[in-house]
């Protein structure tokens, strides 16, 4: 019996994703305030002793864990019928899955498998009346809405980065349940996986996010940003303007479609700041635009601001941040 | 090849932040002076998707186009059909107002079964209104159909529908058998612009409207009473940042300036 279920994920390299506790430590505080019973944690997949007693450091007072070759990539046929009997094992109030390539796609289907429904891309829970009131953004990041599931078991997906893990903690116990349920005939088969190679940092890991649109006016430009960004230890993103036009890879568009990013410092060039582009790096700390129109709306959400051509400020600013980054 | 392409009509998502407002009160978005409602952009993609695929399998079959959404819905509907689809669909009652994912691809689903199971189904990654990427999901949970969201292309292959699935640090290249539901992302690439003749035949044809009643649904299970998910905010957020903006003569002098201000607060 557990009032939260998890559903945890490994990182691609092996250990735990980093939203496993992020969603955990949530999963804590709600239990707290709905005064549950407890926090689990689902893992499915194909060797998963370590992500289970990671779980456990990271706050899930069990874990059930589904293992078996067939599930070593996430499908939804064959991981569908696995997840339902894990929910139907610990019987919980509330499932969290993180907003993930899997959690976006498993967990409208298992809401409805389990005859609720979902609401997506959380950026704030809380318990009210019982509830789970979840704050998600709508209208391309230019709104907020407050919803509740009012079916069982309230399913919620979690924007990645919008909650704090607990601290760690390496003397939290807890048990490891090993679920027999048979992975779901493949009807939709992965074939092969084409991993971008994403040289530096990971976007989503970045402290620093150096992103260039359309306004660079050309791909090359783009090396310019990988070399600011390799002095900075930062990763490079790219609006979908930028993305769409081929000059940048997909997996590096920040944005409502792309990766949501929360970085330290967030250096936007030659991009305008529409709402969709904001969704995905609006929760950066510190925001800094160069861009020639003084009017870009990007601006409204910057600390600092240059208006002029960014052909005429990057050559000195790689140079001035070289050389700090040098003396430090 | 026979598809039914889901579309939704949505306020416009380009609209300009400075001109996007919401009533509080009614919960609801205040549309834009001068900006009209447009078909969901995924959703012309996945016209698009089903438009190539049945080209690619020689041109044969039938394109059906189906919203649920009020009478203004229909332009929408009449988007895909100018687009090269043949048949349109709506679902078009009060009853159906205040629903939400669930009973949008409740109702969806039993207008598929009607309509007849085609061999694809084919939806838009998200609504760029409320931004969820459920409703192909559910229906096809509904309808135990195969699933594979967030697309940049799909082909047929050995019989079979072959995609590659947008992963946040890659694609996936899958293969699944018909009938299949497939939601299409922006990589897809940008759709057909439809030819003013086509516009022109769009706008004669009978768009099909039916009611709950049609669908042999109740309308307690659709609408607010069947909606699971409950709206009780509905606001624009704030956004208290005053930009300081680093004044110099040259740009050069002002990249220095800025350089200077980062590391001052700490942040290379
Ligand atoms: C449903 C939906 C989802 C979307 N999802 C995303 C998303 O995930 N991510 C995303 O980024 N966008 C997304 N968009 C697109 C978004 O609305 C914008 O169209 C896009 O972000 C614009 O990219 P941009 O700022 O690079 O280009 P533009 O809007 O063309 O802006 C270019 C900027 O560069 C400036 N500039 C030009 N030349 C120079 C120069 N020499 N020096 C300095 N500045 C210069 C210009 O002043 C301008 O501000 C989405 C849109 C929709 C409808
Ligand atoms: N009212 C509707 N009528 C027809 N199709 C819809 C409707 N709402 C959503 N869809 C389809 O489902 C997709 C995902 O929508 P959503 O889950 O609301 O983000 C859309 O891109 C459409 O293809």
């Amino acid at each position: 019996m557990a009032s939260i279920l998890v559903f945890g994920e490994s990182a691609p390299g092996g250990g735990p994703a980093a939203i496993t506790a992020e969603l955990l430590g949530a999963a804590t505080r709600l239990n707290a305030a709905l005064g549950g019973d407890g926090v689990a944690c689902a893992l499915i997949g194909a060797e998963l002793d370590a992500v289970a007693q990671a779980a456990i450091a990271a706050g899930a007072g069990a874990v059930y864990t589904a293992q078996d070759a067939a599930l070593a990539q996430y499908g939804a046929d064959a991981y569908l019928p696995v997840a339902a009997a894990i929910v139907e094992q610990a019987a919980p109030a509330v499932v969290l899955f993180g907003q993930t390539s899997m959690g976006r796609d498993l967990a409208p289907r298992l809401a409805t498998r389990l005859g609720s429904a979902v609401a997506m891309d959380a950026l704030e829970l809380e318990a009210g009346d019982g509830r789970v009131r979840v704050t998600r953004s709508c209208y391309g990041g230019n709104a907020r809405q407050v919803v509740t599931v009012e079916s069982d078991p309230q399913v919620v997906t979690v924007r990645a980065k919008s909650q704090d893990p607990l601290p760690e903690d390496a003397g939290r116990t807890g048990e490891v349940v090993p679920v027999a349920a048979a992975p779901g005939a493949a009807r939709a088969r992965l074939l092969e996986k084409e991993t971008a190679d994403s040289a530096g940092v990971r976007l989503e890991d970045a402290g620093i996010v150096v992103s260039g649109g359309r306004g660079l006016g050309a791909p090359e430009a783009f090396a310019d940003l990988e070399r600011i960004a390799a002095d900075l230890g930062a990763a490079v993103g790219a609006s979908r303007a930028a993305c769409d036009l081929g000059w940048y890879p997909p997996s590096q568009q920040v944005g409502l479609t792309g990766t949501v990013v929360s970085p330290e410092l967030y250096v936007a060039i030659a991009i305008s700041g529409a709402s969709q582009h904001m969704a995905g790096c609006g929760g950066s700390k510190n925001i800094v635009a160069i861009n020639k129109d003084p009017d870009a709306n990007i601006f409204r959400y910057s600390r600092f601001g240059i208006v002029d051509d960014y052909k005429k400020v990057l050559p000195q600013l790689e140079a001035e941040l070289k050389r700090l980054v040098a003396d430090a | 090849m026979d598809a039914i392409v889901c579309v939704k009509q949505i306020p416009d998502p380009e609209t300009p932040a400075a001109a996007f407002s919401v009533d509080e009160a009614a919960m609801r978005v205040v549309e834009a002076p001068g900006v009209s409602p447009v078909i969901n952009p995924f959703d012309q993609q996945a016209v698009e998707a089903a438009l190539r695929l049945r080209e690619a399998d020689g041109g044969a079959g039938t394109i059906s186009v189906l919203s649920l959404g009020p009478d203004s819905a229909r332009d929408a509907i009449k988007t895909g059909l100018a687009m090269g689809a043949d048949e349109g669909y709506q679902l078009n009652d009060p009853a159906f107002e205040g629903g939400d994912a669930w009973t949008t691809a409740l109702a969806l689903a039993k207008a598929i079964e009607k309509i007849g199971l085609p061999d694809v189904l084919i939806f838009g990654r998200q609504a760029a209104d409320l931004d969820q990427g459920t409703v192909g999901s559910i229906v096809a949970e509904l309808l135990g159909l195969p699933s594979v969201t967030v697309l940049r292309s799909a082909e047929l292959a050995d019989g079979e529908i072959r995609v590659s699935r947008v992963v946040a640090d890659g694609f996936e290249s899958i293969s699944t058998p018909t009938p299949a539901v497939l939601t299409i992302s922006n990589e897809f690439g940008d759709p057909r612009y439809p030819q003013l003749r086509q516009i022109m035949q769009a706008a004669r044809k009978q768009v099909t409207v039916w009611t709950p009643a049609d669908l042999g649904l109740d309308p307690g299970e659709i609408g607010a009473t069947g909606a699971r998910v409950k709206m009780h905010a509905l606001y624009q957020p704030r956004n208290e940042t005053e930009c300081e903006f680093i004044e110099a003569d040259t740009a050069e002098e002002k990249a220095g300036l800025l350089a200077a201000k980062l590391r001052e607060a700490k942040l290379v």
